[in-house]
């Protein structure tokens, strides 16, 4: 094997060359930890990748690219499946001519999130079939994998990521190509209007896909049977040859079928432990139990009910290692298959190996927290602390939303009293000044960044405009220009696109005051806090509907807003 | 070591350069043929929290993550980030903390990572041009002179590695 090809490379950017080598036609997505660096990655890589103003449409574009025959990769953290939830249980139905592959990037513990959703239960509720790569290696393979699935059965693929396999780094071996469809519209109205009339069939249609798949998977490449023993040879290190594009024989190819290495002997009676697993959690458990027959699973929706029925029949033992829910505990007990899970205490957070090896001894007392952290804080120079000092100073009820800015709840500033999803603090916000008193409904606030208002902001203001609370209500927008707590992407407020190229921009005074609110008030929070103090003052004393836009730049991100505006206008002159 | 894989623990604050040197040491032992992984969490750290990365080389490595008592080198870059990380050094493991750099070295704070580095270097068998190859892979070629120089400091004083 030639040095050159062993790249060191995270589990995202590995997506993003095999979304390169894929013939990808378009990646979409909002930016959201641990996903967002995929299509970064994508864009450096040459491909097209476009981030969308939330998840919903970032699916829904990628959709029209799949209808077209071509391919598509759509990008999100978990919780972004929820926004784009919609689509995608009826993008189930309909299916794709091209490819669909939607990335969910799960984040078990909660390093960035606010909930540790399983979005495995998705590919359940949706129907859609769903793959859980391990390493980098298999973030490339399994995305290529979801492409030819995709294909084969017109449907959409998850590829579900987590946090560990997003950001850790591994190295990735082998690279192959796979050819590029011609995009062409070919119609086919009862396919694709999902009207009942249509739908009904279309559902029907979708349940036999699942089942055929389910028959693929039983003896598909995807999943890998270790026999006992296995965890001790370096099998995973030597296994692949090459990492050429031509290389022909991969191990995810959609042909073949066969476990990775066959039972080289017989494992000895009465000590035989087999673990069934997915994702990362393979890797703790492989280094936990090197002695432990392991069924790694790669596609987990359908599960191949058969091969895990035969394996855990073949062991004396079998326990479920998984992250999260105890979801194939619950899809194989559900099965009639006897299987071991977790204790509850082992649910929340993320596994490892020391917390694998408790679950295999069956030890479920209590863990030991480690030190605590020092906390992540808003920056010294954060354009954010002068309002968040004035809302703290006038005693302001603040419902909050999702961004660095939620760094303003804690001490010392700790002015921020709600804060759930993205977008929320509109609707939070007036449903507080319904009900409370009026004294204290006067004192309510709703606090949003740019990016989160463009995401799923908007809507909650037409909510504002049509059902307006009797005191009226005041809104702060807090525009520093850019997507500051995922790493400063751009988004339709900046007016440059994903790879910072100039574009049409939405302004933002100019939709608030569209959707029909008068008093509309731009400040920059910096040069002017008295001003913004003013304004605020003002604002909760009218009885109206007030926004303010408090815009400054990001002080990570003003020097670079800087250089793109440079170039823009160098651009500009150059074609006069 | 743990079944032939060496477990090193990065950590400090977030802007100190903590993943940067993580990067650097995967990319020099990965110059080396070992078998690497490299682990962290990104988002909400790089508003000035508390940072780790860890990184695992050997043969084969499984899990990415070092788990807590399993690390051989905890490599800390802030003095107030001793105590957390602590817990991941398993008996006999060595700590490197910014003290190990001498007061007479002058060292500008931006280089504090790398010249961790070459404190680290002095332990671990890999040779002296995968070290320069990895810090100039690493960084702009601005910063080259200054961290290669860091790092030069670092690795050929005190004690060589046991």
């Amino acid at each position: 094997m030639s040095e050159s090809c062993r790249m060191l490379v995270s589990g995202n950017e590995a997506i993003a060359l095999a979304a390169l080598d894929g013939a990808v036609a378009l990646g979409s997505g909002y930016p959201g930890t641990p996903s967002t660096e995929i299509l970064e990655q994508f864009s450096e890589l040459g491909g097209n990748a476009r981030w969308a103003p939330n998840e919903k449409v970032a699916l829904e574009v990628a959709m029209g690219v799949a209808f077209a025959g071509a391919r598509a990769i759509v990008t999100m953290k978990h919780v972004g499946l929820n926004v784009a939830a919609d689509p995608l249980f009826t993008v189930a139905y309909s299916g794709v001519d091209g490819a669909l592959v939607v990335v969910s990037a799960d984040d078990p513990g909660m390093a960035s999130s606010q909930n540790e959703q399983d979005n495995r239960r998705f590919a359940v509720a949706a129907g859609v079939p769903m793959l859980e790569p391990s390493d980098s290696q298999e973030a490339y393979d399994f995305t290529l994998a979801a492409i030819e699935i995709s294909e084969r059965w017109h449907t959409p693929v998850l590829l579900r990521m987590t946090t560990r396999v997003c950001h850790s780094k591994t190295i990735l071996r082998e690279r192959r190509r796979l050819d590029a469809p011609e995009p062409r519209f070919r119609r086919d109205i009862k396919g694709r209007v999902m009207i009942p009339a249509h739908a009904r069939p279309a559902h029907r249609r979708l349940r036999a896909r699942l089942a055929e798949m389910q028959a693929w998977n039983e003896t598909s490449p995807l999943n890998r049977l270790e026999p006992c023993g296995a965890g001790v040879s370096p099998m995973l290190g030597g296994g692949r040859a090459s990492c050429t594009p031509e290389g022909g024989q991969d191990a995810c190819s959609l042909q073949g079928g066969q476990d990775a290495r066959p039972p080289k002997e017989a494992c000895p009676a009465g000590s035989r432990l087999g673990i069934v697993t997915s994702g990362v959690a393979y890797m703790h458990a492989r280094e936990a139990a090197p002695e432990a027959s392991i069924l790694k699973l790669g596609m987990t929706y359908p599960l191949p009910i058969e091969k895990i029925r035969a394996f855990a029949k073949s062991v004396d033992r079998c326990v479920v290692i998984e992250e999260g829910d105890p979801y194939l505990v619950e899809q194989l007990r559900t099965a009639g298959i006897d299987v071991e899970g977790k204790a509850e205490l082992f649910r929340f957070g993320e596994l490892d190996v020391k917390r694998v090896r408790r679950i295999l001894a069956n030890e479920a007392t209590d863990e030991p927290p480690l030190p605590p952290g020092k906390p992540p804080a808003l920056c010294t120079a954060c354009p954010y602390r002068p309002v968040f000092t004035a809302l703290r100073k006038h005693d302001c009820i603040v419902s909050g939303d999702i961004g660095c800015y939620t760094l303003g709840a804690l001490p010392p500033l700790e002015a921020m009293d709600s804060q759930t999803v993205m977008g929320a603090s509109l609707g939070t916000g007036l449903g507080l000044r319904h009900v409370l008193p009026p004294e204290e409904a006067r004192r309510v606030v709703s606090v949003i960044g740019d990016s989160t208002f463009i995401h799923s902001g908007i809507t909650g203001l037409v909510e504002m405009v049509y059902n307006p609370p009797p005191t009226g209500h005041v809104l702060v927008i807090l525009d520093n220009g850019t997507t500051a707590m995922t790493g400063r992407q751009e988004h339709p407020g900046t007016g440059r696109t994903l790879d910072h190229a100039p574009t049409n921009k939405v302004v933002l005074e100019d939709l608030v005051r569209a959707v029909g609110i008068q008093r509309v008030h731009v400040v920059d929070p910096v040069a002017d806090p008295a001003g913004f103090e003013r304004l605020l003052l003002d604002s909760l004393a009218s009885n109206e509907l007030a926004v303010i836009i408090s815009r400054r730049p990001c002080i990570l991100a003003a020097g670079k807003i800087k250089e793109y505006e440079r170039a823009a206008a160098e651009k500009c002159g150059a074609c006069k | 070591m743990t079944n032939g894989v060496s477990n090193v623990v990065f950590a400090g604050l977030g802007g100190q350069g903590v993943l940067k040197g993580a990067d650097i040491l995967a990319d020099a032992v990965l110059r080396a043929g070992f078998d690497v992984k490299k682990s962290e969490i990104h988002g909400m750290s790089q508003r000035g929290g508390s940072v780790t990365s860890d990184v695992r080389f050997g043969e084969r490595v499984l899990s990415p993550m070092v788990p807590v008592g399993e690390a051989d080198y905890v490599v800390v870059l802030s003095p107030d980030q001793v105590e957390r990380n602590r817990p991941y050094l398993r008996a006999g493991g060595t700590l490197i903390t910014p003290d190990a750099v001498p007061a007479g070295l002058n060292l500008n704070p931006r280089s504090l990572n790398v010249a961790l580095l070459g404190v680290l270097s002095r332990y671990l068998d890999i040779s002296e041009d995968h070290w320069h190859a990895a810090i100039r892979a690493n960084l702009p070629e601005k910063a080259h002179e200054a961290n290669l120089a860091a790092f030069k400091a670092t690795r050929g004083c005190g004690e060589s590695g046991k």
